[in-house]
C-alpha cells in the first residue's frame, strides 16, 4: 500500500489510500486496508476490444460498472490543422485518414462542403461514381463492425467471414482509385479518375460474389441463442437519449426512426436511387446490428443501379470543365508506373506553353476559393459526418472542421455501459462502432 | 474578389430533393466586411519579390450581413428567433444556408428557444467548431453551432464571437447535453471557455499542453526532411501564395 500514486496525472491529488496493482500482484494489497470494494479500472487505451486507442475508466462494484468515463486522444494527428497548410485539392489527401474504415465519408463531406463554397455542382458520372464507392464503403465498413464486434464477444467465425468478404470490396477499391485505403480519390470538383478498364465488370462479379456470402451472417447471428444473449438488451439507448446525445446513424434507426441524410436531404442524386431506410425496433446492441445487416443488403441495391448507370455513361466527363478548378490531367500507368498520361505530357512539353504554365499553377497553387463558409453533411457508416469549411479567398483552407460521428456517438459510451456488467460494456461501444482515427482526427 | 455580389446560393444540391423545402435565395447580398488584409502575392514579404506583385494590397472579406427578406423558412426563424430580446446581432445568408450572429449573452436562452419552440424545434446540436480571426479585433474567436431541426428538416448556424483578451462563452450543454465534447474540443483547441460547462478539460491534447493548437499564432511545427541530398523544409516554412 502506498500513499502516493505513481501513475497520477501532474493535477492529480490524491487524498484516500491509491493501491497501484499492474496485474498478477493483486494479493500484495492489504485487503484490511480497503474499505469497501470499490475498484476504478482503466481499459485500455491498448486493449483489443476497444476499437483503437480508446481508453475507458470504469469503477467498478463487483462486476458491474457503476461509473463509465470514455478518454480520447491518443491518435489526435492534427489533421485539422494540417489543412490549413495543404491546398483545397491536397486536404483531400489528409481528411481521408481520419475515420479509416469509412475513408470515403470523410473526402465526401469535405469535398461537398468545397464545392458549396464554389458553388459549383460535379457531372453526374462524377455523382455516380462517388455513389457507388461511398455505397461500397458502407459495406465494408459494415463488415468490419460486425466483424469486430463478433470478434469481441468470442464468435471468431464471425471475424474471419467478415475480413474475408471487406477484402472483395478492398480489391475493387484498389482496382478504381489505386489504393486499399487512404484514397484521396474525391476532389473538388469531381473523382481523380475516371473508372479503369473492366471495372463494372469486375463489380459486378463482386456482387454476385456479397449477394452469395451476405446471408451467411444473417444464417450464423440472426438466431444464434449465445449470440442473442450477448446483445439483446445490452447497451439500451432510446430516441431520446439518442438526439439529446446527438447520436446519428444505425444507433439512431435502431430506435425506430427513419433518419438517413440519403433521403432527408439527398446529395449526387441519392433521391433517384430506389432504396429503403432501415430501421429496427429496439434500440439496442441487437438492434444495431440487425440494421447494419440489412442496410448492407440496401447499398448493394444502389451499388448496382449505380453501376448500371456507369455502365451507360461511359466516356462522360468526371470532373467539372472549369479548368481553373479541374486537375490538368487524367493519370494513366506507363511502363515506368502511374502517372500523368502520354497525351497530356506531349501537349504541355511539346504542344502548348500556356497548358506547361497552367498545369504549373493548378498543380503548385491550386484554385482560390470565395470567402465565407459552408457546412456539408454526409450520411456515413457510422452517422451524419459534416465538415465546417471556412475560406478566407485563399488557396488553402482557412479553418475545416469535421463533426466526426465516432467522436459524437462515444459520447453514449456511459450511458449504454453504466449498471451493466465489464463484458457488456465492451458489447455496447463495439455496437456504437467506434474508430478512433475518426474520433481523435 | 471583386465580384462582390456572387454567390448567391440558390440551387443548393442538398435542397433539390423530394420533402426539402426549397433553399431561399437572398434578395441582394450588402457589403463584405474586412477581416484581413493580404499583400504580395508570393508569400514573400519585404526584399526577395522580384514578381512586380509584391505592392498588391487586397482585402479579405467575408460575406457581410444580408437584408431582410433573407427568403423562404429563413424569415420564419428569423421571426422566431426575434422573440429572444436583445439576441441576434446579425444575419448572413450565403450559399443557401443561414448565419445567426448571436450576442454571447443570449446564447443559452436563444439555443432553448430553438430547441423548444414547436415552430423551430432545433432538436439536434450537430456540432461546435471554433475559428480564430486573429484579425478581426475585439472579436478574435468565433464559437460555431450547427444546429439540425430534423422536425422541419432545416439546418442553421448560430456564430458567437469573444474577444482574445476575455474567451468566454456560455456553455450550452444544458440544452444540447451533446455539446459537452465539441465545447471541450473547442476549449481544448482555441481556448475559448464555456462557462457553465460541467467539465470544461482538455479532451484530445494531453491534460498538462501549453497552449491551443487550432489558433492561428500556434505554430504547425515539423521539421526538415531530408531525402537523398535534397532538404524539403516543413510545410510552414515553405513558401506559399498568399
Amino acid at each position: 500500500m502506498t500513499t502516493t500514486d505513481p501513475y497520477a496525472g501532474t493535477t492529480d491529488s490524491p487524498t484516500g489510500p491509491v493501491f497501484t496493482v499492474t496485474g498478477q500482484d493483486w494479493d500484495t494489497i492489504d485487503s484490511s486496508a480497503v474499505e469497501g470494494d470499490r475498484i476504478v479500472i482503466n481499459m485500455g487505451p491498448q486493449h483489443p476490444s476497444t476499437h483503437g486507442v480508446l481508453r475507458l475508466v470504469l469503477e467498478i462494484d463487483g462486476e458491474t460498472v457503476t461509473d463509465a468515463r470514455p478518454g480520447i486522444g491518443y491518435l489526435h494527428t492534427g489533421i485539422e490543422k494540417n489543412m490549413e497548410f495543404r491546398t483545397w485539392t491536397q486536404g483531400v489527401t489528409f481528411c481521408t485518414r481520419m475515420d479509416y474504415v469509412a475513408p470515403f465519408s470523410n473526402e465526401a463531406a469535405y469535398v461537398a462542403a468545397v464545392e458549396k463554397l464554389l458553388d459549383i455542382e460535379v457531372p453526374e458520372r462524377a455523382q455516380a461514381i462517388r455513389v457507388l464507392m461511398l455505397e461500397l464503403n458502407r459495406i465494408s465498413s459494415h463488415l468490419v463492425c460486425i466483424a469486430t464486434g463478433g470478434m469481441e464477444i468470442g464468435a471468431l467465425t464471425v471475424m474471419t467471414c467478415g475480413f474475408r468478404d471487406r477484402e472483395l470490396i478492398l480489391d475493387l477499391f484498389e482496382l478504381i482509385s489505386g489504393l486499399r485505403m487512404n484514397h484521396a480519390y474525391f476532389r473538388p470538383g469531381g473523382v481523380a479518375q475516371d473508372l479503369p478498364y473492366g471495372a463494372v465488370e469486375k463489380i459486378r462479379e463482386t456482387l454476385s460474389l456479397l449477394k452469395k456470402r451476405l446471408p451467411e451472417y444473417a444464417a450464423l447471428c440472426n438466431a444464434n441463442p449465445i449470440f442473442k444473449g450477448r446483445l439483446k438488451g445490452i447497451g439500451h439507448l432510446d430516441l431520446a437519449g439518442c438526439l439529446a446525445l446527438g447520436l446519428t446513424g444505425p444507433v439512431l434507426r435502431a430506435t425506430g426512426y427513419d433518419w438517413d441524410l440519403r433521403k432527408k436531404q439527398p446529395y449526387w442524386g441519392y433521391d433517384t436511387y430506389d432504396f429503403d431506410v432501415v430501421t429496427w425496433d429496439e434500440p439496442d446492441a441487437y438492434g444495431r446490428f440487425r440494421v447494419r445487416l440489412e442496410e448492407m443488403w440496401e447499398s448493394l441495391r444502389i451499388v448496382e443501379q449505380a453501376v448500371d448507370r456507369l455502365a451507360e455513361s461511359q466516356g462522360d466527363p468526371v470532373m467539372v470543365a472549369d479548368p481553373k478548378i479541374a486537375w490538368p490531367s487524367q493519370l494513366s500507368v506507363g511502363g515506368d508506373g502511374q502517372g500523368n498520361s502520354v497525351e497530356h505530357i506531349k501537349h504541355i512539353m511539346g504542344e502548348s506553353m500556356e497548358a506547361l504554365i497552367h498545369h504549373f499553377k493548378i498543380v503548385t497553387e491550386g484554385f482560390r476559393v470565395p470567402p465565407g463558409q459552408s457546412y456539408a453533411s454526409i450520411e456515413a457508416p457510422r452517422g451524419e459526418i459534416s465538415c465546417h469549411a471556412v475560406s478566407d479567398g485563399g488557396n488553402r483552407p482557412y479553418r475545416v472542421h469535421f463533426r466526426d460521428p465516432s467522436f459524437v456517438n462515444l459520447q453514449g459510451t456511459s450511458i449504454m455501459s453504466e449498471g451493466s456488467m465489464i463484458s457488456d460494456v465492451i458489447v455496447a461501444i463495439a455496437s456504437i462502432d467506434p474508430v478512433m482515427g475518426g474520433v481523435d482526427r | 474578389m471583386s465580384d462582390e455580389t456572387a454567390g448567391g446560393g440558390a440551387g443548393s444540391r442538398a435542397a433539390d430533393g423530394a420533402d426539402v423545402p426549397a433553399t431561399p435565395s437572398p434578395l441582394d447580398r450588402t457589403t463584405l466586411e474586412v477581416v484581413a488584409v493580404r499583400e504580395g502575392m508570393f508569400g514573400v514579404h519585404g526584399t526577395g519579390d522580384t514578381s512586380g506583385y509584391g505592392g498588391l494590397t487586397r482585402p479579405v472579406a467575408m460575406p457581410g450581413a444580408s437584408a431582410k427578406p433573407y427568403g423562404g423558412w429563413f424569415d420564419d426563424v428569423a421571426v422566431k428567433l426575434e422573440e429572444v430580446p436583445d439576441a441576434i446581432e446579425k444575419v448572413v445568408v450565403d450559399h443557401g444556408e443561414v448565419t445567426f450572429f448571436i450576442r454571447r449573452a443570449a446564447l443559452v436562452a436563444t439555443a432553448q428557444h430553438l430547441r423548444d419552440d414547436p415552430a423551430l424545434r432545433f432538436e439536434l446540436c450537430s456540432g461546435v467548431s471554433g475559428v480564430h480571426f486573429p484579425h478581426e479585433e475585439g472579436r478574435e474567436l468565433h464559437a460555431v453551432y450547427h444546429l439540425l431541426s430534423m422536425t422541419h428538416n432545416r439546418r442553421i448556424r448560430l456564430e458567437v464571437t469573444a474577444p482574445d483578451a476575455d474567451p468566454h462563452v456560455p456553455s450550452v450543454v444544458s440544452v444540447y447535453p451533446t455539446a459537452d465534447w465539441h465545447e471541450r474540443e473547442t476549449y481544448d483547441m482555441f481556448g475559448l471557455v464555456f462557462d457553465g460547462h460541467p467539465a470544461l478539460t482538455r479532451i484530445l491534447m494531453p491534460d498538462d499542453w501549453n497552449g491551443h493548437p487550432q489558433r492561428k499564432d500556434y505554430p504547425l511545427g515539423g521539421i526538415p526532411v531530408e531525402y537523398k541530398g535534397g532538404t524539403t523544409a516543413p510545410p510552414e516554412t515553405r513558401r506559399s501564395y498568399s
